[in-house]
């Protein structure tokens, strides 16, 4: 399996990221080297084995329902490029 | 040609817990924007969610409630798209393996009993609110609250198993008198706590395949779901009847011009790319939790309204209406329990009671009348010390103050007569202000005789006893 120009196009896209040729096939090698590493895999005999959902072998951390402090608003507004006193200001979402 | 409708129905219900699903921030409604956020549902880098175990809990009672099969090992995938609403650039939900799948509810439309099943129920987080309308938005801007951002939700998605908007309709009232039941969500369509996608398309009879789809989004009531969806059945039998072909969009209803609308087209071609979350590990449901919850349920509608024809002999309607949702069950049965007559209680709470609920519009347990007054008053009626108008005058009164029963018949002189000389009297003095319609009694019109009754009724100010009244009314007008 190997990456192509349009599967890059697409990732970079999906990704927002906006990719000039050279750096398309730069990074279309590096994506073909990474999945060419990751075949190796395949070379072990995996049948009957489960798939791993997590990489710890740890199940249930869970919370009790309980409600606790949140951020004061000037604080969790704080980093954000453009915002007002109590929202967070992005370019126009168009829905219509 | 004649099509026959398939709808499917996605329902998202936001889940009626303290807190959020992945971190501690309330999920209180209606409070100043931004003010329930911290690091994990801002998307902060470093930070980690952790499950709230109220979530499962209220996932898995609704699995039960429409006999799902329950998962027994969960997990969440990351759902990524990005959207100014959704700060971390994925959606935490759940993809393989739902907490429930396979379940199903029963419907009652037009006399007709049908199964409804229900593909899955998952878990996953809400995303944030988007402003855009408002005079105080800048014209290119759009404004983002994140209070909403990580309130749990569960998606509820229905078999393609609907046929017309009517049962659509009765679906989503049922899904809603569910979630209210279990007391895993409030139900509310217009502040968006039940929120409702239809999938619409149309087939000729016979055909097996799908016919294409749309989307329909936006619908904040029951009664604009059915309308949306009317609507849309109605635009895609015109395409197909003139040999066009149904495009495959979401549209979004406009419950003030009564139309849907698409939306652009361009946002449709997703692909989420969906994965297992790392940072959240599995969810194991054991049997024991399992059973403990299953213990817990409540008795729900169905079971309920079967019991109520069973054990008060009331009609399926009424059964039906009273068990629509749990306050007013709990209300009837109440009351019923000190009152011989369980169809008059029915009677008064599917009448007085809710016309009064309605005028008010408030709660069952906000109106003046406690089950205890009302049995009061019913026993008052089945024992004939008050006529059923009367009753309806006391109730009034019971609304609006806190005077016993007993009181409010002494106060108002509403205690029903029957000693038959003051009966007489009343009946005397309206035959003889009403001789016209006396003789055309005679002459046949028997008709007449309620209108005597009423009169009468009229003249004792409603405390004449209705049966005793009759009878000697119409001894007297054979005698004259």
């Amino acid at each position: 399996m190997s990456v192509t120009i349009q599967d890059l196009e697409k990732i970079a896209n999906l990704a927002r990221l906006k990719l000039n040729e050279e750096e398309k096939s730069k990074f279309l090698g590096q994506l073909n080297q990474i999945l060419e590493y990751v075949e190796k895999l395949n070379e072990i005999n995996t049948d009957g084995i489960e798939p791993l959902s997590h990489s710890l072998d740890l199940v249930n951390v869970l919370r009790k329902d309980i409600e606790q402090a949140s951020l004061d608003r000037n604080k969790a507004l704080e980093n954000a490029p453009k915002k007002n006193d109590a929202f967070f200001r992005v370019p126009k979402v168009v829905t219509k | 040609m004649k099509y026959e409708v398939v709808i499917g129905l996605e329902v998202h219900a936001q889940l009626a817990t303290n807190t959020k699903i992945f971190c501690g921030c309330s999920t209180r409604f209606g409070s100043e924007p931004n003010t329930q956020v911290c690091p994990v549902c801002l998307g902060l880098p470093g930070s980690l969610p952790v499950l709230n175990n109220q979530v499962v809990e209220f996932a898995i009672k609704m699995g039960l409630a429409t006999d799902s099969q329950i998962t027994r090992l969960n997990k969440f995938a990351r759902k990524n798209y990005f959207y100014p609403d959704l700060p971390k650039g994925y959606q935490i939900s759940q993809f393989e393996e739902p907490i429930c799948e396979h379940g199903y509810v029963d419907i009652h439309v037009d006399d007709q009993h049908k199964r409804i099943g229900i593909t899955r129920i998952h878990m996953e987080e809400d995303a944030g609110k988007s402003v855009h309308d408002e005079g105080y938005v800048n014209k290119d801007e759009t404004l983002i609250d994140l209070n909403r951002c990580g309130v749990p939700l569960i998606e509820i998605v229905s078999e393609p198993d609907i046929r017309s908007a009517k049962e659509a309709a009765a679906y989503l009232t049922k899904i809603r008198q569910l979630v209210r039941y279990l007391g895993i969500c409030d139900g509310n369509m217009e502040e968006g706590s039940l929120r409702c996608d239809a999938n619409i398309s149309l087939r000729p009879f016979g055909q097996k395949e799908f016919g294409t789809k749309t989307e329909l989004k936006n619908m904040n009531s029951i009664r604009n779901v059915e309308r949306a969806i009317e609507y849309e059945i109605k635009r895609q039998t015109y395409i197909l009847e003139d040999g066009e072909k149904v495009i495959q969009e979401t549209l979004l209803w406009d419950p003030v011009k009564n139309e849907a609308r698409p939306m652009r087209s361009k946002e449709e071609s997703h692909d989420y790319r969906y994965f297992p979350d790392p940072d959240l590990v599995p969810v194991k449901i054991s049997q024991e939790w399992l059973d403990n919850i299953h213990n817990a349920l409540p008795e729900l509608p169905d079971v309920k309204s079967k019991r109520f024809t069973e054990e008060y002999s009331l009609p399926e309607y009424d059964a039906e209406v009273l068990t629509a949702s749990r306050d007013i069950a709990d209300y009837f049965e109440t009351t019923a329990k000190s009152v011989k007559n369980s169809k008059l209680v029915s009677n008064w709470v599917m009448g007085e009671v809710m016309r009064l609920l309605n005028q008010q519009k408030t709660e069952i347990d906000h109106i003046g009348i406690s089950p205890a007054r009302l049995s009061d008053l019913l026993n008052a009626i089945d024992q004939n010390v008050i006529s059923g108008s009367a009753a309806k005058t006391v109730f009034e009164k019971l609304a609006e103050s806190d005077l016993s029963v007993a009181e409010i018949i002494e106060q108002k002189g509403l205690k029903q007569v029957s000693d038959s000389g003051a009966l007489d009297s009343w009946i005397d003095q309206v035959i003889a202000e009403n001789r016209p319609q006396v003789e055309r009694y005679k002459n046949g019109e028997t008709k007449l005789l309620g209108f005597f009754v009423g009169s009468i009724m009229k003249a004792s100010k409603g405390k004449a006893d209705p049966k005793l009244t009759n009878e000697l009314l119409r001894k007297k007008l054979s005698e004259l």
